[in-house]
């Protein structure tokens, strides 16, 4: 028998809620003769999956919900992920027959629409990065990083040149190096100066004729636009390498300043965080590629092409570096950002305003309560460290993240760029409210309060959500990492 | 005029400015060199009320010939599978929806919960000891298998059945190249591979990737190849589908190493391509080498069970250019829709989904008049020979409101005159009387 108490104390696994015998759903019977199969290729013994009713498997769906927290639940800042509002119509556009049902391996002629749909979201993103051609295919971020290597490694192959070194900023998302060991490229490191620009010192003892290239975000992960970026740009392609555009911080600049334009020759998007694909509790994300001219012609095929009024996906692409992921990229993510973009129009450039806004309200009004290490008006995001509470009273930026819980706030990212001390990345975006904004102010002042007169608070939170603070080692140290079907009676047998 | 997606009315703007102590939102921007400043209005098309987005996105749907409107048997790789209800239900939760990656497991126990679901209903499925929480698709978690099995042998060659999907072999020779990887590919026989000639591929590799059922529809002997490869010293990993294996048997019961695939199939509708799931599994000795998500039981400071992202030390955040794979947003909502669609189902459930498609496949080879192409087994698909090319079928065919199916010229030479044919639960007996005697209309 259940106790009282609160209700999302019970979270029973759904095969906990198995009962054999159950089921909710079950194949017509067309009356055909059951076929064979040859006893070798047979299942032996039956998957134990859980057997639930319809009612059940519902409420479980739903009890899951409830502990779940997302945007949609309140206030998100969690640093350079750009945790905006998911508009609904774009949910609605998504799952139209005529998309949802359209096989991908169907003719050309019978997807005219979906490949409109490309063809025009190309468009639009060759224009807000400044360069002209794009693949929509990478799935995410990431795969448009190791993307965007694989190209630099098809271009310099194709000019004869041997270079095997990409150079990224110490304040690089951990994306970047990883996409480059997967790239089979070396890795450079180059610091930041005082004012959080890339180090020019620094970075041009470290760039030669063995460097491939750069990759950087722009603004950086510390909220900062790159002062010195024309000079970046020059010290790369006057030694012959690349640029590459990093999109994960794009939402500061649709609209207000291009990668194109500031020297980059491949970008990524990264269409879940500037252009509102739900990020689904982790993903889909999507992740198109622009380049200039001459890299067009490596990119992955299939690419969308247009003949006067008719659109094809081109497959014959000879120096292309081949296929990055199935078909021509995740459609459904496209329609969602299309129909995004197609609601600002040219007024993108506002949400990127209103983004920046957001973000240094926050800043002007937080700078007191916690310390700023790089005192520069901030784009989309800046960071704080709460290095002086823990000098002071022992608090670190991840009591401070676990205490905002209890005030109904999604942390922001904690102990990221690496650069700085305890570390606390905000990034409002542009689609909260003021009143959000200075509940968030609120809070975090709290919070810095509450660090001096009463700590233990603190370090014990959260205190209102279904868990407190976990055993992170024990997880790693004894892992547990699917349902012990074996210990359990109603599976055995 | 401001967008219905920004909530700041003018009096908050100069309030926030006043507190910022600017008098504008450009300056601002003062920290953008000028010489890389915008100076112009973007050139997109002009911006749509939401009424006027439904009906100019609804208009371009409309010129799609969906399954809606048109009687499909295409599959090769993505298979018109019921999806249930629930599953918007699931889709449809915002919190789920709006969530990112639960990095803050308090705030996450549900989706972090889910994740862990997911990951013991995948290994069940495939006979695995540990799953990830996702990968993009059914090329890519390939490719990461390539990855780890690289850095868990001394060997620097991956084996690639021909009877595996060519997208996904041609996603393994993309990244081959950054892994430092040869690929070799081991041709088909009759429409299966020959465990013999994959064994002596497999010599000096890595790892042999083939898949069952196999691109061509054919069931592989799977137990044979799997043991080719582990004799040779390389590890055998299973291409499969979810939905076959309610009646086949798990690759971890024929001594695979790894077993991986595209999810579309349990879960998510065609949507031309995408966003689907891909599922990687691995035996236990490879956990501390595989890419992506990971969610682990543990209990919070009052004892209570809970679940929390773990292994993390294998992840680019933490290990950067060491880590096991690059990937960070994965597709976990649609690895949930594949949880709940699984869940729906039931033991029961999917085994009618594959002995229906499995009869159907049958109907199909008895009422078309065509030749079957290969004589293996077949589960969900069939490939048949057609008297003239397969492309001309289509052609007519789709004028009769009829896609055959998958002309396999299109990836294999010598075989312009082979048309793979799909049948889900979702086509019926008067589908394929259909199909039949449009196939004798268009070939008369």
């Amino acid at each position: 028998m259940t106790e009282p108490g609160r209700a999302w104390d019970d979270a029973p696994l759904i095969f906990e809620r198995s009962r054999t015998g159950r089921r909710a759903g079950r194949m017509p019977d067309y009356g055909l003769p059951k076929p064979e199969l040859p006893p070798e290729l047979a299942r032996a013994r039956a998957p134990r999956l859980p057997e639930l009713a319809e009612p059940e498997l519902v409420r479980h769906i739903t009890a899951l919900a409830d502990r779940t927290f997302g945007v949609d639940t309140g206030f998100y800042p969690l640093g350079s992920c750009t945790m905006k509002h998911n508009p609904r119509v774009n949910e609605r556009v998504g799952r139209l027959p005529g998309f949802r049902d359209l096989h991908p391996h169907q003719e050309d002629e019978g997807a005219q629409g979906a490949l409109e749909l490309m063809w025009t979201l190309q468009g639009i993103l060759a224009e807000v990065a400044g360069l002209p051609a794009v693949t929509l295919q990478p799935a995410a971020g990431s795969q448009g990083e190791l993307t965007g290597l694989m190209l630099m490694r098809a271009y310099f192959a194709d000019r004869g040149e041997e270079r095997d070194t990409i150079v990224t900023a110490d304040t690089a998302h951990g994306t970047n190096p990883a996409s480059v060991t997967m790239a089979g490229y070396k890795l450079e490191r180059v610091g930041t100066d005082a004012r959080g620009n890339l180090d020019l010192e620094d970075l041009r003892g470290k760039v030669n004729e063995r460097t491939a290239g750069l990759m950087l975000t722009n603004p950086s992960t510390l909220g900062l636009f790159d002062e010195g970026i024309e000079e970046v740009a020059r010290i790369f392609h006057d030694a012959g390498a690349l640029l590459y555009y990093d999109g994960a911080n794009l939402n500061a600049v649709v609209g207000i300043s291009r990668p194109g334009n500031m020297g980059f020759d491949i970008v990524h998007y990264n269409l879940h965080k500037t252009f509102s694909q739900p990020h689904g509790g982790g993903g889909p994300g999507g992740g198109p590629v622009a380049v200039r001219e001459t890299i067009e012609q490596f990119l992955p095929a299939p690419v969308v092409a247009r003949d006067g009024d008719v659109f094809r996906l081109e497959h014959d692409r000879p120096k292309s570096i081949g296929r990055v992921r199935g078909f021509a990229g995740p459609f459904g993510v496209f329609v969602r950002s299309y129909a995004y973009m197609r609601a600002y129009g040219p007024a993108l450039r506002e949400m990127s305003e209103v983004a920046v806004l957001n973000a240094n309200y926050l800043l002007a009004k937080l700078r007191d309560a916690y310390d700023l290490p790089y005192d520069r008006h901030c784009m989309h995001e800046f960071v704080l460290s709460a290095r002086s509470l823990k000098r002071e009273h022992g608090i670190t930026a991840l009591d401070v993240a676990k205490r905002l819980m209890d005030y109904g706030i999604h942390p922001p990212t904690v102990y990221f760029p690496l650069v700085v001390p305890e570390a606390l990345m905000i990034e409002p975006t542009e689609t909260e409210p003021k009143e959000r904004l200075d509940d968030f102010v609120d809070a975090m002042q709290a919070i810095a309060r509450e660090a001096a007169e009463s700590p233990e608070l603190l370090k014990e939170a959260p205190h209102g959500r279904p868990v407190r603070r976990l055993d992170e080692v024990r997880a790693a140290k004894q892992p547990v990492l699917r349902y012990a079907f074996d210990d359990d009676p109603a599976f055995v047998g | 005029m401001s967008s219905g997606y920004l909530s700041l009315t003018d009096d908050d703007r100069a309030e926030m400015l006043a507190a910022i102590g600017v008098s504008s939102i450009e300056e601002l921007f003062e920290q953008i060199p000028p010489g890389v400043r915008f100076d112009r209005e973007l050139d997109v098309p002009p911006a749509l009320s939401e009424l006027e987005l439904v009906t100019s996105i609804s208009d371009l749907a409309a010129k799609n010939a969906h399954s809606g409107v048109e009687l499909s048997f295409l599959g090769a790789g993505i298979y018109d599978h019921y999806v249930p209800s629930v599953v918007d239900v699931l889709l449809s939760r915002g919190e789920f929806l709006t969530a990112y990656t639960p990095y803050q497991p308090e705030m996450s126990q549900g989706v972090l919960q889910a994740i862990f679901e997911y990951q013991s209903v995948i290994c069940e499925l495939t006979g695995m000891d540990v799953s990830n929480a996702s990968g993009y698709d059914g090329t890519t978690v390939a490719a990461d298998a390539c990855f780890v099995a690289k850095h868990t042998s001394d060997r620097s060659k991956v084996v690639l059945a021909e009877t595996l999907n060519p997208q996904v072999r041609q996603v393994v020779k993309t990244f081959a190249l950054g892994f430092g990887l040869d690929v070799v590919e081991v041709p088909h026989r009759g429409g299966t591979t020959d465990p013999d000639e994959l064994g002596v591929a497999a010599a000096d590799a890595a790892a042999v990737i083939f898949q069952q059922p196999n691109f061509f529809g054919c069931l592989e002997p799977a137990a044979d190849l799997a043991a080719a490869a582990s004799s040779a010293g390389a590890h055998p990993i299973a291409h499969v589908d979810l939905m076959t294996l309610g009646v086949l048997e798990a690759p971890g019961e024929y001594g695979c190493a790894m077993a991986v695939g595209e999810g579309q199939s349990a879960g998510c509708p065609p949507l031309f391509g995408g966003p689907h799931y891909g599922f990687f599994a691995a035996r236990q000795e490879f956990v501390r080498r595989m890419p992506g998500r990971i969610v682990g039981e543990t209990i919070d400071a009052d004892g209570r069970r809970a679940y929390v992202l773990t292994l993390q030390t294998r992840e680019q955040h933490i290990r950067r250019e060491k880590a096991t794979s690059n990937i960070t947003t994965n597709q976990t909502l649609l690895a949930l829709a594949g949880l709940v669609t699984l869940s729906w189902l039931g033991p029961q459930g999917l085994r009618e989904v594959g002995e229906t498609s499995m009869a159907l496949a049958e109907y199909a080879r008895e009422k078309l008049p065509l030749e079957p192409a290969f004589e293996a087994p077949c589960v969900k698909e069939v490939a048949f020979r057609t008297p003239i090319p397969a492309r001309e079928v289509v052609r007519r065919m789709r004028e009769r409101g009829v896609h055959p199916g998958y002309v396999l010229g299109r990836d294999y030479e010598g075989m312009d005159d082979v048309l793979l044919v799909a049948v889900t639960e979702r086509r019926t007996p008067d589908d394929i009387d259909r199909l039949a005697q449009t196939l004798e209309e268009v070939l008369a």
